[in-house]
């Protein structure tokens, strides 16, 4: 059934579709901001309420803003500044769940810590952690990296053999490089043999730093 | 490349305003935050199991009418849905601004049906068969609900 007349709607019609246009926002009076306000205000309820899976926020660093995300176990990732937050957000959103929100609130322990630590007045991480985004064999080889005291270092080969796996140098070396909480899991202890850095998911530069704030190089290394 | 649900976050992002702006339009300024939180707060609920295919704006437009109808429900008289106006319009000629008000205005004075018809046909672009599964009818009874609202809103705006 088609309206008798479809001329005499047709200005009603394409007003009603303007309005529906999202660059069309502004036209209702401050709607726009009315919507974020109450759309902050629901935020606080989700996360007083417990209801989303993953939360996430920025955290200040001295390499700028690290995205950080946590479940109900813990905190899950740490990105550095140059990760894309889209994609950060939609890897975990594939691979933990797609609730998935912004909640500055819960991360002010983790900011706590962080800062500890980037003053010198921490030597070890307390935070509860979520490993669910490391594999079996990656596993392995990040909690033998989490119990190199801070201010030590291990080898590649010296980890994968604490990992169980004494000629998997290489593979310990993938695990380490898809550290998905570094500085917390500290990846960076984890050095060549003979003392060179190798690699580092965050660049070398910060390795190193990470390094001389820890009191573990001591010299700079050729 | 396959389809994925996005974030939750980035989903709330991309269609707070229009929700916003539907329920303001179906129940009025006052009550529309707690419509727009259980909108949201049960959208969010579901929203893992649903197709990454879906069509998000269609499905959280329809929650919000749900929400809508809940909340005509639980008020004994519906009050104006829209603050009066302060008094006699010094200006003859309306704003762009002002006209799509009186539009917003007109369409939260249709019954349930037909507002709810019109918006999501015109605001979230529905086909005739989702609207009449989104307010629970049969498509002919959407589609008169559609004609009739249109209708009523070219009386209540003339253009």
């Amino acid at each position: 059934m088609n309206p008798a007349n479809p001329s005499e709607t047709a200005a009603v019609e394409s007003a009603l579709r303007r309005l529906g246009e999202p660059a069309q926002t502004g036209s209702v009076g401050d709607s726009a901001t009315r919507s974020a306000a109450v759309a902050a205000r629901l935020l606080d309820r989700i996360a007083a309420e417990g209801l989303a899976d993953v939360g996430y926020d920025t955290v200040d660093s001295p390499f700028g803003p690290l995205l950080a995300a946590s479940t109900r176990r813990g905190l899950v990732r740490l990105a550095f500044p140059e990760e894309d937050v889209d994609s950060v957000l939609e890897g975990l959103s594939r691979r933990l769940s797609p609730r998935i929100v912004e909640s500055p609130a819960a991360f002010d322990p983790v900011r706590r810590e962080l800062e500890q630590y980037f003053d010198g007045l921490r030597r070890r991480f307390e935070l509860p952690l979520d490993w669910s985004l490391i594999g079996p064999f990656g596993r392995r080889v990040l909690r033998a990296t989490a119990a190199i005291p801070y201010g030590g270092h291990l080898s590649y080969g010296e980890v994968a053999a604490e990992a169980g796996s004494p000629r998997g140098s290489r593979a310990a070396g993938n695990a380490l490089g898809s550290n998905p909480i570094p500085i917390v899991i500290p990846c960076h202890r984890v050095l060549r043999t003979g003392g060179a850095l190798g690699g580092y998911g965050g660049g070398l530069e910060r390795k190193r730093w990470l390094l001389e704030l820890e009191g573990a190089l001591q010299a700079p290394p050729g | 490349m396959s389809h994925r649900l996005p974030p939750f976050q980035r989903f709330l992002d991309g269609h707070r305003d229009e929700v916003w702006r539907f329920l303001v339009s179906s129940v009025g300024p006052t009550e529309a935050e707690d419509c727009f939180q259980e909108t949201f707060i049960s959208a969010l609920s579901a929203y893992p199991r649903l197709r990454a295919d879906s069509n998000l704006r269609a499905w959280v437009l329809t929650i919000a009418h749900r929400k809508a109808i809940d909340c005509h429900r639980a008020r004994a008289r519906r009050a104006l849905p829209v603050a009066e106006p302060d008094g006699p319009d010094p200006h003859p000629h309306h704003s762009a601004a002002e006209r799509d008000e009186q539009l917003w205005d007109a369409v939260g004075a249709l019954p349930t049906r037909q507002r709810a018809a019109v918006v999501l046909r015109f605001v979230a672009d529905l086909p005739h068969r989702e609207i009449a599964v989104a307010i629970g009818c049969s498509e002919e009874a959407a589609r008169r609900s559609l004609h009739e609202g249109l209708l009523k809103l070219r009386k209540a705006v003339p253009a």
